[in-house]
């Protein structure tokens, strides 16, 4: 038990921090000047010279990895509520590590699509 | 177009090319490993899974799809709020359901229209915010 709680902690915090650390890397980056594919190439580049990119990569990496981990110790309908919790975990991270705003309203349709994907996902 | 109307224009066009891509991408994906069959969990069983995943065309395509999907991801923070992209993202489970039912003519239980009706609606609540709350970003050059 105490395994699969430690590994739906890991789960959450890799998958919401390397979201995190990315949305922060291309607020840095900026967006790009247009859509032209010489414009969208520049934008990759300088995408990918980001630290904060390389920082999320792994981070992202080791959220699938430990899903999967998870999928094969515990039953569907424990993992899904839990990868579903990332919505809310996240509006966390927005509001106080990115300094979003994040309005009543918003957080009402994030909760209510944090419930909506556990009840499509476990039918 | 206003500023404001064309912010919000160019992240609908990005979650909606997000859904897609992430989309075609999960579903070539798992056309490509049905077409590599199950992988045994020995270490030539993987190796012959590695080997037959890099010769199939498929699995390239979807991969392509997947990192469109990051890229259109990437491009959409780069202006919106991650708490207004990242639900906006889940839209695709509601599209995947009606695909399941026009396309593959499924019967789709009542529970899980439940859950459609609760992301859309979700969705709908967190597009009425504005796309962006932090303060403006330089352009990338």
């Amino acid at each position: 038990m105490t395994r699969l709680v430690l590994m739906l902690v890991f789960f959450i915090c890799c998958s919401t921090g390397g979201e995190i650390a990315m949305t922060h890397g291309m607020k840095q980056v900026g967006e790009p000047e247009s859509f032209r594919p010489g414009a969208l190439l520049r934008f990759a580049g300088k995408a990918l010279s980001s630290g904060w990119i390389w920082f999320a990569l792994p981070l992202l990496a080791a959220s699938f990895y430990s899903l999967l981990i998870l999928l094969s110790w515990a039953p569907l309908s424990v993992v899904i509520p839990a990868s579903a919790f990332n919505y809310v975990v996240g509006t966390f991270g927005a509001k106080y590590l990115l300094r979003e705003q994040v309005s009543p309203k918003r957080w009402m349709g994030v909760i209510m699509v944090c419930i909506g994907v556990t009840v499509v996902l476990l039918t | 177009m206003s500023h404001e109307r064309r912010l919000r224009f160019k992240t609908l066009v990005m979650v909606l090319l997000m859904v897609v891509c992430a989309n075609v991408g999960d579903l070539m994906l798992k056309r490509g490993m049905l077409q590599i069959g199950a992988v045994q969990l020995t270490l030539s069983g993987i190796w012959l899974a590695l080997l037959s995943t890099i010769h199939n065309t498929t699995i390239w395509l979807a991969i392509l799809f997947l990192i469109a999907f990051t890229f259109c991801y990437m491009t959409a923070v780069s202006w919106a709020d991650y708490s207004y992209v990242m639900p906006a993202g889940a839209f695709g489970y509601a599209v995947q359901t009606l695909l399941a039912v026009v396309i593959l003519h499924e019967a789709v239980s009542a529970r899980r229209w439940f859950g459609v009706v609760l992301i859309v609606v979700g969705v709908l609540l967190v597009g009425q915010t504005h796309p962006s709350t932090t303060a403006p970003k330089p352009v990338a050059s």
